[in-house]
């Protein structure tokens, strides 16, 4: 009997533990009206009625807390193999990376390896600093988790900026890049830049004393860089080292972004007699480096550095209003970012490395340019091919002439209309008008409240502008930086490449105007870069009329093409690059300058392309993608990882099979008609 | 019935409520601690970092600065043992996700995790004395390898930050990235460590525009620096073929701090919980954790054998033999300064022990062993208790220590041991000499590495063609200091904090090897606590160098021309006076200097920063002795 009683209540505390939920509601309905429930019974009412607002707070943090203490002892004792094989179970097997697959094949370190980082990624450091920036000696100020943005951005934006006019540091302020692999292993925590790379190249034996990270300060100008931190000298003296203790193996380098032009600079600096250069002699290059492998190389430039000088308004300059777009548009306690930011960068020299260069021979003229008859649909129709009859003749309509040529042009009407029916006011005569405001009253300065009413209006009357008059109105907007820029870089195109002239360093990072590449037959150059991804080109701008503090300027973000398949959309003319460089800038010099013996590399030095096809990440686990052409995504694609990893190994490019190339960039080549 | 089903019923309720409620309590008691916290915690941040410091000691940096005193040469610091971090490159699967994490240094995570796995990949092969197959840890290059430790423990960060106030920067100072688990030679084999020195020192020589550097180098740096000195200038393929005037050319200034020239008289078995013991994490992790036998895994055994591959640790031991570290019948200090930190209540049997120990005093100086010092003493103590031979106490100590780590790890070693043990014990006394024989004997497979890396006698004569061989140069009684008689030589350590030399130091030391004993004898539990308690001796001096290993060289060794300094080179020695750190919110203490901690003493950054500018030894006031390490050199009969 006793049992039967038992199990009854057993049964029926199972069919109360049903009724819970009924339960927990009426309990909030004790706690809500605990006074009018005063039943002797009911103790935990009144300790809950007893209960403030805090003490739920309280409650809520505890328990808060205590889950998420508890998730992290879960997460802890997770062996490390968990997430891989969950990922596996979703996606399949996953690919060995190819540092283990070459490993297999039994290929070991070789050569040493040089990796010289590109713009914005490399960290930088605080050594000295003013008032403000105390206890943050040898803090990262950029990279890592840019906390101090948040803290105090004013403080961080003087910090990093330069000298107006010597293009150095300021008084009382030092920040230096960060030295080591670290520096540019993760931009920000989980964002690799190199350090895929590196571990790859790690399983195949790789080690710190024949990998070298080639830090440097990628604020200043490339030879500023030599006169204030000796940094090319020291470029110099590890590779030569690097070369001794490893039994005289050339290195094979890696320059990324705008690290390939620094590399350029650096190969004539090395070469060219002291003090101006290195004084390694005619053969330095020869004897010390086996492979230049560039990846994402901008060697004529990128249109995308046009509108970040102009306006601040692409992604690759000013990264930092990537990181916090809503924060920094806005005018968040007045503080006018934008213009903050833009003045911070317009003090640094190196972007100016990136202007496009070679003029309207390179990036094609008013009425034409070499990828002018791009098809910016090409990537969706080979996605879907059902509709690909259809959608062919409909892309044959759309195919039209789109003038990539005009990198700025105010209003869609400018940019689409042909040069003879086009009005354009010269604005280099304008006079720069007195200020058209009390720029007191702005605490930022730029230098467009010097120009003035007028000039302002003569810039927006040209309509156009082309490579080589976006050179002369940058001269016309920003004159001290543009001095501070022509005696560090230049843009054009050298006609006689035996001028003395072209001695100077100023050419050395411009591969059109540099005195050839360096003589070394045996030496390899690659271009390494993504493609299939639409990539800026081309900008429509607009004249904004906001307060007087604002920059002039805006891209026209309204405008877009007739139809979705138009390389046009909100102001910006796309075609195929990596998103960051145009396919024409990364390719060109190895697919024509540089083929064969040319006046630019007369000594023959073989040029190979390799292209990779940008394919998203299938899924999110996937994170940043194995196969991604994306311009530091590139970083952790396979196919390039291999590539260079068997490079590394001592392969030559005649071994990893030559050229690969998926976009037209031989075909736009042909078009450029460039002395050779 | 019914009725009981329904009391039933309540008690249900009322249990599950009162479960509730206790829930509830819990994390609104864990919500209002965590509350508090973070606004404590935000207040503190909010405080002006002037408010909480009092006023805090301007840094000498400043000064210095202030008074006009510019970075002109460039600096090298060359960190010691155990200071510098490692981080792993290529691992067994058990390491996985680890690649360029650090193994040592930082916050140690990976002992808690994974012990076992982080001690097989620190330690190296047994008998190569470099990598075992499939594991490449490395060490940390740039300046974060050394510059905290552990969080919150500053090693070089202090001085890095001062000499950053007078204008130093990456380019002009350089951390020297070595592993110090290998012997040097085995650095440059491996990693071309040396060869990378050289070059850097060269680079930044020319980059400066031919400013010549000043190395600063701690502890086991500055034998690691005196190898290098003797490896630059000796042709390829064993030197670096500098050539003669390399280090004339280069170098201005080597200001050693707390080196470790002749040897440290205390080593493996302490170095966890001396160069640890400031940090306490470490102290917790290796004297506290490693102390129990948590799943029965021994790991002070383990612990011991790992560092029992690491081929520098040989180079601590005490060089020069009877005739620096005393003979029998005398010691370097005849007047007794020994601050005796006896513990009064003695067992039967201690009382004994202890008559022993204080009548035999100079002899126990004057016998100086190295390893596993606090395991050695117990089992010596045990053994002859047995005995009660308390003559022999002491010099038994030094024969026994090794066997008596391997414990229960390599069980046949220990064998042999007990055999052995009578027969060393028989004669009376090892001194420093016969410390190594002892080993050898004990340990062939060890010392059989460590011979082909380092001697540790006196040399008679210089010239014979032998002492060209690598295995002497880091050995500054057998090698010739390199001619440049602009070089400058500074031996820079602190003073008057006690230093045991002969005998096992710290009270915690006793329990730390408690187990082992156990396993050999276990009724001597009572008496071999004691008998540490009593052992307890110091000596002046830093905690861990003595000052005769520190000083001696500066003082009498290289002091003028002699025969181990033949271009006449000028040293100097600088003393320093230790204070406590008067207030707990100075943490570690500015004018502390207890060896790691002599890097954040004031007047020691002073006296670098001030030579870093380009004064020489004798504007900075020359010699500045506390100690009577004058004295005692002069006792030490060394042909010079």
């Amino acid at each position: 009997m006793s049992f039967l009683r038992r199990r009854k209540t057993v049964a029926n505390s199972t069919s109360r533990g049903s009724d819970r939920g009924d339960d927990e509601e009426e309990k909030k309905k004790n706690e809500k009206k605990g006074e009018n429930i005063k039943k002797g019974k009911n103790v935990e009412g009144k300790k809950i009625e007893k209960w403030s607002c805090i003490d739920s707070c309280c409650w809520f943090i505890g328990f808060i807390c205590s889950v998420w203490w508890f998730l992290l002892f879960l997460y802890n004792a997770m062996p490390a193999s968990f997430p891989q094989y969950v990922t596996e179970a979703i996606t399949g097997p996953w690919l060995d990376p190819p540092g283990a697959k070459l490993r297999k094949e039994g290929l070991s370190a070789n050569h040493p390896v040089v990796f010289v980082p590109g713009i914005v990624t490399g960290g930088l450091e605080l050594w000295e600093g003013r008032q403000c920036a105390d206890g943050l000696f040898r803090k990262r100020l950029w990279g890592g988790t840019f906390g101090e943005l948040y803290k105090r951005p004013l403080c961080w934006v003087e910090h990093l900026s330069l000298d107006n006019e010597t293009g150095l540091d300021r008084q009382g302020i030092r920040v230096r890049p960060v030295s080591g692999l670290v520096a540019a292993d993760y931009f920000a925590p989980g964002y690799f830049v190199w350090a895929v790379l590196i571990a790859n190249l790690a399983r195949i034996g790789y080690e710190e004393k024949n990998m070298y990270m080639a830090a440097y300060d990628w604020r200043i100008s490339f030879q500023n860089t030599e006169v204030r931190d000796q940094t090319l000298s020291r470029i110099k003296n590890n590779i030569e080292l690097m070369v001794a203790t490893n039994g005289g193996k050339k290195v094979v380098v890696i320059p990324h972004s705008m690290g390939v032009l620094y590399f350029l600079h650096f190969m004539k600096w090395v070469e060219a007699p002291r003090p101006m250069g290195g004084g390694g002699g005619s053969n330095w290059c020869a004897m010390h480096i086996k492979a230049v492998t560039n990846i994402g190389g901008p060697f004529l430039g990128v249109p995308k550095s046009v509108a970040g000088l102009f306006s601040t308004e692409a992604r690759d300059i000013a990264v930092a209003r990537a990181f916090a777009p809503g924060f920094l548009d806005k005018d968040v306690f007045g503080l006018q970012t934008l213009q903050h930011l833009m003045r911070m960068t317009r003090t640094w020299d190196s972007t100016m490395s990136m202007i496009p260069k070679g003029g309207d021979t390179i990036w094609g003229g008013l009425d034409w340019s070499p990828e002018e008859y791009y098809n910016c649909s090409a990537k969706k129709q080979k996605n879907n091919d059902t509709s690909g009859a259809f959608k062919n003749d409909k892309a044959n309509i759309v195919k039209k002439n789109i003038n990539y040529g005009r990198l700025i042009s105010f209003g869609k009407d400018n940019a689409e209309l042909h040069s003879s029916k086009l009005e354009r006011l010269d604005f280099r005569e304008c006079l720069k008008g007195r200020n058209f405001a009390n720029t007191s009253s702005c605490d930022v300065w730029t230098e467009y409240h010097d120009m003035g009413v007028e000039g302002i209006k003569a810039v927006v009357d040209y309509k156009a502008y082309t490579a080589d008059s976006i050179l002369e109105l940058f001269h016309f907007v920003a004159p001290k930086m543009m001095k501070r820029g022509g005696g560090h870089f230049s843009y054009g195109i050298a006609d006689n490449l035996d001028d003395p002239k072209y001695n100077h360093y100023k050419y050395w990072s411009n591969p059109l105007k540099q005195r050839e590449l360096p003589n070394a037959p045996d030496m390899e150059i690659y271009s390494m870069y993504g493609v299939g991804i639409p990539t800026e080109r081309a900008y429509v701008y607009k004249f904004s009329t906001q307060s007087e503090c604002h920059i002039p300027f805006q891209i026209d973000t309204s405008v877009n093409g007739e139809n979705e398949d138009s390389c046009l959309r909100g102001g910006v003319y796309s075609s195929d690059g990596d998103e960051t460089i145009p396919v024409l800038s990364a390719g060109f010099m190895c697919a024509k300058a540089w083929r064969g013996r040319t006046r630019f590399n007369p000594s023959g030095i073989r040029a190979y392309i390799r292209e990779y096809d940008h394919a998203p990440p299938a899924n999110l686990l996937e994170g940043r993608g194995t196969q991604s052409g994306a311009h530091v995504d590139i970083l952790g694609n396979f196919a390039l990882i291999e590539d260079i990893i068997r490079v590394a190994a001592g392969a030559s490019g005649e071994d990893l099979g030559g050229d690969r190339v998926y976009s037209d960039i031989f075909k736009w080549s042909k078009k450029i008609d460039l002395k050779l | 019935m019914l009725f009981t089903k329904i009391e039933m019923e309540k008690k249900r309720q009322i249990k599950e409520k009162e479960w509730r409620s206790c829930i509830d309590y819990w994390f609104w008691l864990i919500g209002y601690v965590c509350t508090i916290w973070w606004l404590v915690s935000f207040l503190y941040q909010c405080l002006p970092v002037k408010l909480i410091g009092f006023e805090a000691i301007e840094s000498p940096g400043l000064r210095l600065k202030r008074e006009g005193v510019i970075g002109v040469h460039p600096i090298v610091l060359v960190p010691g043992i155990v200071t510098s971090g490692l981080e792993l490159w290529e691992g067994r699967p058990c390491a996985d996700g680890l690649f360029r994490k650090r193994l040592w240094g930082s916050t140690f995570p990976q002992i808690l995790k994974r012990p076992l796995c982080w001690l097989e990949h620190l330690s190296l092969h047994n008998e190569t004395g470099l990598d075992p197959p499939g594991i490449r840890v490395r060490a940390v290059s740039g300046l974060v390898a050394a510059d905290d430790f552990a969080s919150g423990y500053h090693v070089w960060a202090v001085l890095i930050e001062n000499l950053a106030r007078i204008g130093y920067e990456g380019k002009n100072l350089h951390m020297v990235a070595y592993d110090w688990r290998l012997s040097f030679q085995n650095t440059e084999i491996r990693d071309q460590a040396l060869s990378r020195l050289k070059s850097k020192i060269e680079l930044m020589f020319i980059t400066n525009g031919y400013k010549k550097v000043v190395v600063v180098p701690q502890s086991m740096g500055s034998i690691y620096f005196l190898h290098f000195l003797n490896w630059v200038e000796k042709p390829p393929p064993m030197g670096g073929g500098g050539g003669p005037g390399w280090c004339e050319k280069h170098i201005k200034a080597i200001m050693n701090i707390s080196p470790a020239f002749l040897g440290v008289p205390k080593a493996v078995s302490n170095i966890f919980s001396a160069e640890g013991s400031d940090a306490a994490f470490v102290r917790a992790v290796t004297s506290g954790v490693l102390n129990f036998d948590y799943l029965g895994l021994q790991t002070v055994e383990h612990v011991l054998r790992v560092c029992r591959t690491w081929d520098s640790i040989i180079s601590l031991m005490p060089k020069g033999g009877e005739t620096i570290w005393g003979g029998m019948d005398w010691r370097p200090k005849k007047s007794n300064k020994l601050a005796k930190h006896f513990v009064s209540n003695n067992t039967y049997s201690c009382g004994d022990m202890q008559k022993g120990l204080h009548i035999k005093e100079p002899i126990k100086h004057g016998g100086v062993n190295s390893f596993g010092k606090a395991v050695s003493q117990l089992l010596a103590s045990l053994l002859t208790t047995l005995d009660s031979e308390s003559e022999e106490i002491s010099s038994n100590c030094n024969s026994t220590n090794i066997n008596l780590s391997c414990g229960n790890v390599r069980t046949e070693c220990n064998e042999m041991h007990r055999e052995s043990t009578p027969k060393v014990a028989k004669r009376k006394g090892n001194t420093g000499r016969t410390d190594l024989d002892s080993l050898n004997f004990v340990d062939p497979k060890m010392m059989k590495r460590a011979e082909a890396h380092f001697s540790h006698g006196i040399a008679d004569n210089l010239e014979d063609p032998k002492y060209t061989h690598y295995k002497y140069w880091s050995n500054p009684l057998e090698t010739k200091l390199p001619d440049a008689p602009n070089m400058e030589i500074y031996c820079l350590y602190g003073v008057e904090i006690p230093t045991e030399r002969s005998l096992v130091h710290k009270l915690s030391a006793s329990d730390k090897y408690k187990h082992i004993p156990f396993k050999i004898s276990s009724s001597a539990d009572e008496e071999k606590r004691s008998v540490l308690q009593n052992a307890v001796y110091f000596v002046e001096g830093d905690e861990r160098a003595s000052v005769v290993s520190s000083g001696f060289m500066c003082a009498k060794g290289w002091r003028g021309k002699t025969r181990f300094n033949p271009s006449g080179m000028a040293t100097y020695i600088r003393e320093y006076q230790h204070k406590q750190p008067s207030s707990v919110l100075e943490g570690r203490g500015l004018e502390s200097r207890a060896r790691v901690n002599v890097m954040g003493n004031v007047a020691v950054i002073e006296d670098i920063l001030r030579v870093a500018a380009g004064v020489t030894g004798a504007n900075i006031g020359g010699d500045k002795i506390y100690s009577d390490i004058t004295r005692i050199s002069e006792r030490i009969n060394l042909k010079l």
